[in-house]
């Protein structure tokens, strides 16, 4: 399947170098889980703090669980917050 | 003690500052700021008053932690009856000058009436006069600050003003603080610009005195420190990525308000987002973000200054918008980006600076345009009543636009009206994004439900700062929520509106309640002043507060049907992202909120809540 992953803020520093726009294309097995496929990127765990799959926020524990499928957005961010 | 226990009363008519105690009951009951100077205005003013007229006070207040060195303790607030919502208004600045007003020996000053003619307040220390401003009147808010700082020939001058959108009476004119702060909401500078009030200028070599147990207070504030130093969100996030990291997550939820709020994600979402304020630019090679800054006594530092591309069309022959200066943060990027389609990251940062010298909130200025842009798209404004094409995403009539409002030429009076009265007008006043009158700020309420009943319900018209949901919603601050459900989200409402509350009255920033909660803030306010300041009564004046402003609303007119959201929230649904199909449901959450809040089914506080709350 192709997965689509974005890294943003600090964490944009754990992309392939080269990476445009906050994000890598990659290939992984159907349902291959969030855990691990963000195990190759090495984030540091206290960094990987909002995840999102195609903009849904997957709680710390589910993400051993959660199977992504193709076409699927993974996006991450540290902990952050605004107004 | 964290107050001065001194008010200034300035008759603007009678051109006399005279000193008055401050009313220590009511201090005990309000705390400060936001509610000490509300329970001021509704003891002092008729609800129904005409906002702009000389019957209108402006009361611009601290809290006890002003000027302390509890962290962010340099906020300051403007209160009045709103221009642009005829709601009670609260502004809320950081910056400097509150600090100042508290150093100079003041808790409070209190205009009323309206001067002959130009004036501006000069406070040195307990010194306190009125002075010509006729040759400030027409001048910027950058210009008025350095030409009153000349002429004191004082840099550390703390200054306050309006620019040409208050003199004009826009509606959504602010009041600019420190060249980049500013009381942005509800039209407070339109209310001090018919006051013909130019700025206020202080100078205190006082500082704070009288905190009431020192060491305690010195431990407090220390651990308190420490807390937001800790935490992630506040000791490396914010400072690192300002407010505006949160573009990219909004628009990921399908929560960022697209062309008028016609769509729920923005495609150029990413081409104005703190990531690319950090990238280089292919022009001159150099990031659009230069530093982050702090305002007084703040120990997180979450703003933005910025230096705009000087090659681009709005500014190449305009050298004097090439220095560093305040922005982009998210509210005003959303407003002037998302809100209207233009993905140009100079353009609006062109705008923003526009809206700071002239002193114009840029949340409701941007939306208003949006709103514009919708009306010509339909063709309801066209482009000889508009003098440009405006369609969605054109940053050239984003440029234009801005400068016709700050200057009140053309097209720009009818902008300055802000978008409610600008639909009205052309028979369209469902495609006013707003609340009361006034416009929403970055989250769709379809996305995020939770924030659609605070906008609903809020007091002074459309705000995310009155009870910012988004934190629990989005950020898992303090406990995660469903953004989508209606769930449990009028308690949730309920909790961050009363908290809030006490945040804005003791003085300090609501962005440390990323890391701190009322129990963070309790032993700092309880160290500094006299009194019971117990868990119990904070949470007791949180909601005191929010009542009694509501209380001021029904008196003034407004009732059940002004806590809505615009149809097209409820009624068209997000097209695109985890929100698509939903509409927002006010309509479900209301009468459970107002039952939480011991209000009748048509939102009036019950006696028996009154009593409770000694309203």
């Amino acid at each position: 399947m192709r997965l689509t992953v974005k890294l943003y803020a600090t964490l944009s520093d754990y992309l392939p170098p080269g990476s445009k726009s906050n994000r890598v294309d990659i290939d992984l097995a159907e349902g291959t889980t969030v855990s691990a496929a963000l195990q190759p990127f090495s984030l540091p765990t206290r960094l990987t703090h909002l995840v999102l799959v195609n903009g849904t926020f997957i709680p710390t524990d589910e993400r051993p669980l959660t199977a992504l499928h193709d076409g699927d957005v993974l996006a991450v961010w540290p902990p952050i917050a605004g107004g | 003690m964290g107050w001065n226990r001194k008010v200034l009363r300035v008759n603007l008519t009678a051109g006399t500052c005279t000193p008055e105690p401050l009313n220590m009951a009511w201090a005990n009951d309000y705390l400060g700021s936001r509610g000490l100077a509300s329970k001021y205005l509704v003891e002092e003013i008729d609800p129904k008053v005409d906002p702009l007229s000389p019957d209108n006070k402006m009361i611009m207040s601290t809290g006890p932690l002003t000027g302390t060195m509890a962290s962010t303790g340099g906020r300051y607030t403007v209160v009045t009856k709103g221009a642009l919502t005829n709601a009670i208004a609260c502004s809320n600045s950081g910056g400097f000058f509150g600090a100042e007003m508290k150093f100079a020996g003041w808790d409070m000053i209190i205009f009323e009436g309206k001067s002959p003619k130009p004036v501006y307040l000069f406070i040195e220390n307990d010194k306190a006069e009125l002075r010509d401003a006729a040759h400030l009147w027409g001048k910027t808010c950058w210009e008025t600050e350095e030409t009153i700082k000349r002429l004191h020939q004082d840099p550390l001058t703390r200054i306050c003003s309006i620019g040409g959108a208050g003199e004009n009476l826009a509606l959504f004119a602010c009041i600019v603080n420190d060249l980049h702060r500013a009381a942005g909401r509800s039209g407070v500078g339109a209310v001090m610009g018919s006051k013909n009030l130019k700025a206020v200028a202080i100078r205190g070599t006082k500082g704070v005195s009288g905190i009431k147990d020192f060491p305690a207070f010195l431990a407090a504030t220390t651990a308190a420190k420490k807390v937001l130093a800790d935490n992630a969100v506040t000791g490396q996030g914010l400072p690192k990525y300002g407010t505006q990291v949160l573009m990219n997550v909004i628009n990921e939820m399908g929560a960022l308000p697209t062309r008028n709020h016609r769509d729920v994600q923005f495609e150029e979402a990413g081409k104005i987002s703190a990531e690319a304020m950090h990238e280089k630019r292919p022009t001159d090679g150099k990031t659009h973000l230069v530093t982050n800054a702090a305002c007084f006594g703040c120990t997180i530092a979450c703003g933005r200054i910025s230096k705009i591309d000087e090659t681009h069309f709005s500014v190449k022959n305009s050298p004097k918008y090439w220095g560093a200066s305040g922005g982009l943060e998210y509210e005003a990027a959303w407003a002037l980006g998302a809100a209207n389609g233009v993905g140009d990251l100079e353009a609006l940062q062109y705008a923003n600076l526009l809206c700071n010298e002239h002193g114009m909130d840029p949340i409701s200025f941007g939306t208003t345009v949006g709103a514009a842009m919708e009306l010509y798209e339909l063709g309801i404004l066209t482009k000889e009543q508009i003098g440009i094409e405006a369609p969605f995403g054109s940053a050239e009539a984003l440029c234009k636009l801005v400068e016709m409002t700050a200057h009140g030429e053309g097209f720009g009076k009818e902008l300055g009206q802000g978008s409610a009265r600008l639909c009205a007008k052309y028979g369209r006043p469902e495609l006013s994004m707003s609340v009361k009158s006034q416009e929403f700020p970055a989250y769709d309420a379809r996305g995020i439900q939770g924030i659609g009943l605070a906008y609903a319900t809020s007091n002074r018209g459309a705000c995310h700062l009155r009870g910012y949901t988004v934190a629990s919603e989005v950020l898992g601050i303090p406990v995660k929520t469903d953004p989508l459900t209606t769930e449990g989200k009028p308690e949730l409402v309920k909790a961050f509106q009363d908290a809030t509350g006490v945040f804005d009255a003791a003085g300090i920033c609501v962005f440390t309640s990323f890391a701190w909660t009322l129990a963070d803030v309790q032993p700092q306010i309880q160290a500094a002043c006299e009194g019971d300041w117990s868990m119990d009564k904070l949470h007791l004046v949180g909601e005191r507060i929010w009542n009694m402003e509501r209380q001021f609303n029904l008196a003034a007119g407004l009732s059940a049907k002004d806590d809505d959201l615009p149809p097209r929230l409820k009624t068209e649904a997000a097209k695109t992202g985890p929100a698509k199909g939903l509409v927002n449901g006010v309509d479900q959450m209301k009468p459970e909120y107002y039952k939480l809040r011991g209000w009748t089914p048509d939102g009036v506080p019950e006696a028996a809540t009154l009593q409770r709350l000694g309203l």
